[in-house]
């Protein structure tokens, strides 16, 4: 007997993937499309030299409202929600009392007493668990709105004239990390310019029910079938543009074994906004410098890198890697790895263990992928 | 649909045989590349060394996943596809041609005899994929 497979979950695109022939994975129980008959390697190029469609629809949001929101989201999150203005957007963290990583976020701030977090799709539930447990006296409601809403990111130097084609939203007044209410398509949305592929770009907002109404015009209005027109992606062509502009990937980079300090999340670790949980101990490595650190190698030899492969320096292993690919765009094999704080520097030589293989690397800069602004 | 040539052996792994006297030209299959998406490397033994059926002789690479490639017969290497260092895409684009991997010498040539018939791969494939 074996036993039942658990039943995936599907976004309301679920039917249009397998009608544009995505081939569907199990990525933390959703049903995703991981490429569509062009091919990652398409996908991937297609978005950062014209633009690329992405359904994620099975990230999850969280409402926070009432008075003490900000109050609340600042005790649960490493970043500091009291500096967003109506219509920002800003990366953050929700923390463990050790500075390590139950999930990375968005914060959207509508009003001064209005916020959604939009969580990692695998870890919807147990961000929900974990925000609602730290609600205590503060005057704040939570509801996960998850299932209200689709989310699609059109992303690419194109993705500003395609989408507005279909909106009256001034697309170029709004700015990077910022969001505004509006129709598209006479859909009520909320657009963000915010991404996930190191690429200029929007994320869209709608109810669930209007997703393959938005999806179908977004297409249209990209020239979806032309040689150089949008493309639908799925999660290999996302991982590995996310990868080139070396963005964190939750359950490689950061999980609840890392800290912020640690993948060089300093950044949004705002240890003089008050207390949150973490500060402590963030404030503590941060006194004493984090023994290991998150950098980006790319392979100086022939082979291929991939998640969890040891790294060594002078032949004694030291770290793992996070995430390692081929990166489509610049033609190299590159990767991240957690490595000794002495070895973290640009330039160190480092070595892969690929299947029993020694291939040789080198630590460097990041974003391995920088767009020209 | 996948392309499966009638002149073919074919093994569970996805691999496909050429007969060529005492010689086996072995390559992945169409079904196997288009499961595997854009292959991006390929790594292969050198001639001269020794493979028992059903081992592994080396992986080919997409940009998501590595996958073994295994040698339906045994044998000595006697020449590999050399083209793969700058054009991996040849497995894709081209899996009976171009996209060939190794010869092989058979040590034992009635091997071939246990490897799927192109009609019985085809059946294989579909019970498969449903």
């Amino acid at each position: 007997m074996t036993a039942p497979a658990l039943e995936l979950k599907k976004t309301p695109l679920n039917d249009t993937h397998r009608r544009l022939g995505g081939r569907m994975v199990d990525f933390g129980g959703w049903d995703m499309p991981v490429q569509y008959p062009a091919g990652t390697i398409e996908e991937h190029l297609r978005t950062r030299t014209h633009s690329g469609l992405f359904d994620v629809s099975h990230m999850g949001e969280i409402d926070v409202t009432g008075p003490d929101a900000i109050a609340f989201i600042n005790f649960v999150t490493s970043n500091d929600a009291s500096k967003l203005t109506d219509g920002q957007a800003q990366y953050s963290a929700l923390t463990t009392s050790e500075g390590t990583v139950i999930d990375d976020l968005l914060v959207y701030r509508f009003s001064p007493d209005k916020f959604t977090l939009v969580v990692n799709a695998g870890t919807t539930d147990k961000d929900w668990a974990w925000i609602t447990s730290h609600k205590k006296e503060q005057k704040v409601e939570l509801e996960n709105v998850s299932a209200n809403y689709c989310q699609l990111a059109v992303q690419g130097p194109e993705a500003l004239e395609i989408l507005q084609q279909l909106t009256e939203l001034p697309l170029v007044e709004i700015k990077y990390y910022h969001f505004r209410e509006g129709k598209v398509d006479g859909i009520p949305a909320i657009v963000s310019r915010t991404g996930y592929t190191g690429e200029d770009g929007f994320e869209v907002y709608a109810a669930a029910d209007k997703a393959d109404q938005l999806w179908q015009r977004i297409l249209d209005s990209g020239n979806y079938g032309a040689a150089s027109g949008i493309l639908p992606c799925g999660l290999a062509a996302r991982n590995t543009l996310r990868l080139e502009a070396a963005m964190a990937l939750y359950g490689h980079e950061i999980d609840e074994t890392t800290t912020l300090l640690e993948a060089n999340l300093g950044w949004i670790c705002k240890l003089n906004k008050g207390d949150f949980i973490g500060r402590e101990a963030l404030a503590k490595q941060k006194d004493e410098g984090p023994k290991r650190r998150l950098v980006g190698f790319e392979m100086t030899d022939r082979g291929i890198a991939r998640d969890e492969q040891p790294v060594l320096v002078d032949g004694e292993p030291v770290g793992r890697v996070t995430s390692g690919s081929p990166a489509p765009f610049l033609k190299k094999n590159i990767g991240m790895a957690y490595v000794p704080s002495e070895n973290a520097n640009e330039g160190q030589r480092i070595q892969i263990d690929v299947r029993g293989r020694l291939v040789d690397a080198q630590i460097v800069e990041t974003p391995f992928y920088k767009r020209e602004r | 649909m996948a392309n499966v040539p009638e002149d073919l052996h074919y093994s569970k792994d996805h691999e496909w045989v050429r007969v060529e006297g005492d010689v086996a030209v072995i390559g992945i299959t169409d079904y196997a590349q288009n499961s595997l998406g854009d292959v991006v490397y390929v790594e292969l033994p050198k001639p001269g060394d020794e493979f028992a059926a059903n081992e592994s002789f080396g992986s080919v690479e997409s940009v998501k996943a590595v996958s073994e490639v295994f040698s339906p017969v045994s044998g000595e290497v006697v020449a590999v596809n050399d083209a793969f260092n700058d054009e991996p895409e040849k497995v894709n684009a081209d899996p009976y041609g171009a996209g060939w991997m190794i010869r092989v010498r058979m040590s034992n040539p009635g091997e071939v005899d246990s490897l799927l018939t192109a009609a019985e791969y085809e059946d294989f494939t579909k019970a498969e994929t449903e």
